[in-house]
């Protein structure tokens, strides 16, 4: 009897590993493919007998550099630096208000809000750059910007709504009655406690619009975006210029992760929802 | 330091009711307590007076300014909240020391309220930690502690000691009252605890449905009672209650109760004379009711009935007789420890001057209302 029931702990941990062991390689094999391949010497990544290159090479980054990646790269960051920027400036307020106010229509206007997600971009493309173009912005970072804050925003306002909700209004009600206004409270209480949630906000908005190639290839010709520079130049390339390629794509954003991770899991020991 | 005065709040949620029209004056310097059931409308009426919640209806004054209106920063409070309310992201010393920050007290002066105050309230030693490192009780502490280091005009206390020990609780009482004669700061106190409303208001008022039912000194509020409602909710064991039709006679009142009759003296009379034939409710205190050889020599007006022990509750201090007297069960309460047979007839005598009575149909109490109503007017 006692026996049988470890015997069904031990082998239940065991079965749970497992499982947790292939999720884990199947999310990052093709991570591990494509980082080695990016950096296989040619001879090496052509060899039919060798799986694992042994020879490795920074000359396929180098190329693509070269090539106008490292323009690209930094009109990424600016624009998802720009769509972050833009979008919870006009998003937090709102999320506030959703998550601490009754107002009427209050349902409608969230239901509306999350329909903007159902519509296709591709319906749109057209429209925004006649659009663009009357406006002069077309072709241009900020049009970029903008277009992924119309992606980005319903999805910052959810968010944010119930990052804010999970402050009990108390802890700013207690802010107010010892002699602060609203405002101070907000910024004071409420701020603090809601940042690991709008981190683990402003990271999902920033790789978003890093990964976004569609609206980004269609509204700009010079200015091109990491995935719309990748897109048009490094694919009719050689193979393990597509596996530098996407790379490039991958590192940046996981080394934004890799900074604002701390701030998702715990601060002061709590985790909002 | 300032007198609160409501004036006929109205507060509804929706559909619900919260306050229902409530009248309070509270001088300057006391110390009242809001006594009720759950439910009942005391917290909404404390956010009322700290400015959380504006009042459908009716006016807050503090002294004669009219604070109705005005935002909780501008009215100088202090308030403990029932779900404690302190910041998770500041250490204990940082919640304590936020409202005097704030009101910009130079930096000694913070350490020393601070220390103070965590003294008082045994928390010194838990000054460097972050709220979610603290137990309940612990936490409420912090929340006291942090309400009372500044000198607020006003200080709302929403039942502030309930997670805490017994032991520790009745220490806390007593300091927090010894604290509230020496500042003499006016105090709103919340709690559903009657021995804490006892022991700690000057004045009592006790709350039900969103209405208060009565204003008074705690020896008032357990004395007199104005109501049914009142007389049933302060007291342990409960008040007894049975009906009983009034007889007027020459010289004497009889309240018939079906299973015994009670003889009242001609004092009543005034109070019982329009009630002749008609039902009304009687109520007596179980400590009221004497057995056979406990009654003590000062009790003069006594009324004997007999009934059977149904239950014995030996509480040490205090023996609970259950008696049967027929179609009812009557409380008896004893001070000290007494043995009773479970079964066996026992003969006791209710206590005539401490008989209450009260209207079937509105509840309100016969005895004290024209006392009530020469104070109200
Ligand atoms: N924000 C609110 N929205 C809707 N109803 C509310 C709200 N706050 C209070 N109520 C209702 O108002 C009534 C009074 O609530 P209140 O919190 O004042 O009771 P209380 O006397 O403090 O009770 P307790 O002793 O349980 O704390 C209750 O019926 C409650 O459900
Ligand atoms: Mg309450």
């Amino acid at each position: 009897m006692e026996e049988s029931s470890i015997v069904k702990y031990y082998l239940r941990k065991i079965i749970i590993a497992g499982l947790v062991i292939l999720a884990v390689l199947w999310v990052i094999t093709p991570f591990v493919i494509s980082i080695l391949y990016a950096f296989a010497s040619k001879t090496d990544y052509y060899s039919p007998n060798i799986l694992i290159p042994l020879h490795y090479t920074l000359e396929h980054i180098q190329k693509l550099l070269d090539l106008g990646a490292t323009r690209a790269i930094i009109n990424s960051v600016i624009v998802a630096v720009i769509t972050i920027i833009i979008s919870f400036a006009l998003g937090l307020p709102a999320g506030y208000a959703f998550a601490k106010f009754v107002f009427r229509g209050k349902d409608t206007l969230k239901l509306l809000i999350i329909g903007l997600r159902m519509f296709p971009i591709l319906v749109i493309a057209v429209p925004l750059v006649t659009l663009y173009i009357k406006l002069g912005l077309n072709d241009s970072l900020l049009g970029v910007a903008l277009a992924h804050t119309a992606m980005a925003l319903p999805f910052v306002i959810i968010i944010s709504s119930s990052i804010f909700a999970g402050v009990p209004k108390e802890l700013e009600e207690a802010a107010m009655i010892f002699g602060l206004d609203r405002k101070g409270a907000f910024f004071r209480i409420t701020m603090p406690l809601a940042l690991p949630g709008l981190t683990a906000a402003a990271i999902f908005t920033f790789i978003m619009s890093w990964n976004e190639v569609f609206i980004a290839s269609v509204l700009t010709l010079t200015n091109r975006t990491l995935p719309a520079f990748i897109l048009t130049s490094a694919m009719a390339a050689p193979d393990f210029i597509k596996f530098a390629a996407g790379f490039i794509m991958i590192f940046p954003a996981m080394v934004f992760v890799f900074i604002a991770r701390k701030y998702l899991i715990t601060m002061w020991g709590i985790t909002l929802k | 330091m300032v007198d609160v005065h409501l004036k006929g709040i109205v507060k509804r949620f929706g559909k619900t009711i919260a306050v229902n029209g409530i009248d309070l004056d509270i001088r300057d310097g006391e110390f009242i307590v809001l006594l009720g059931p759950s439910g009942c409308g005391k917290t909404t009426t404390l956010r009322i007076i700290a400015g959380l919640e504006k009042p459908d209806e009716g006016r807050v004054l503090f002294g004669d300014r009219d604070v109705t209106y005005l935002p909780p920063r501008e009215r100088n409070v202090s308030m403990v909240f029932q779900s404690y309310a302190i910041w998770p992201h500041m250490k204990v010393y940082d919640n304590i020391a936020f409202p005097l920050k704030i009101k910009k007290f130079p930096k000694e002066e913070i350490d020393k309220r601070v220390k103070w105050a965590a003294e008082l309230l045994q928390i010194s030693e838990l000054l460097d930690r972050y709220p979610h490192q603290l137990s309940g009780g612990q936490r409420q502490r912090v929340a006291v502690a942090r309400a009372i280091v500044v000198e607020p005009d006003v200080l709302l206390m929403d039942e502030p000691l309930s997670n805490l020990d017994a032991l520790l609780r009745v220490k806390m009482r007593s300091e927090l009252k010894k604290l509230q004669r020496r500042i003499k700061v006016t105090t709103i106190y919340v709690t559903h605890d009657q021995v804490e409303a006892m022991t700690m208001g000057d004045r009592i008022a006790v709350m039900n449905k969103g209405k208060i039912q009565q204003v008074g000194r705690p020896d008032e509020i357990y004395l007199k009672p104005a109501n049914v409602f009142v007389a049933g909710f302060v007291g342990t064991p409960q008040m007894n209650f049975f009906d009983a039709t009034v007889e007027v006679k020459d010289d004497e009142i009889i309240l018939d109760a079906s299973d015994f009759k009670v003889r009242l003296p001609k004092d009543y009379l005034p109070v019982l004379q329009e009630y002749n034939g008609k039902t009304v409710i009687v109520g007596i205190r179980p400590e009221h009711i004497y057995p056979e050889g406990h009654a003590p020599t000062t009790a003069k007006k006594l009324s004997w009935i007999e009934g059977t022990v149904d239950f014995v509750e030996a509480l040490g201090s205090d023996t609970i007789l259950h008696l049967n007297t027929g179609s009812m069960i009557l409380v008896v309460k004893i001070s000290g420890s007494h043995h009773y047979e479970i079964g066996s007839k026992v003969k006791v005598a209710l206590d005539l001057s401490n008989i209450h009575v009260f209207d079937k149909e509105s509840q309100v109490s016969l005895l004290y209302k024209k006392q009530r109503e020469v104070q109200s007017s």
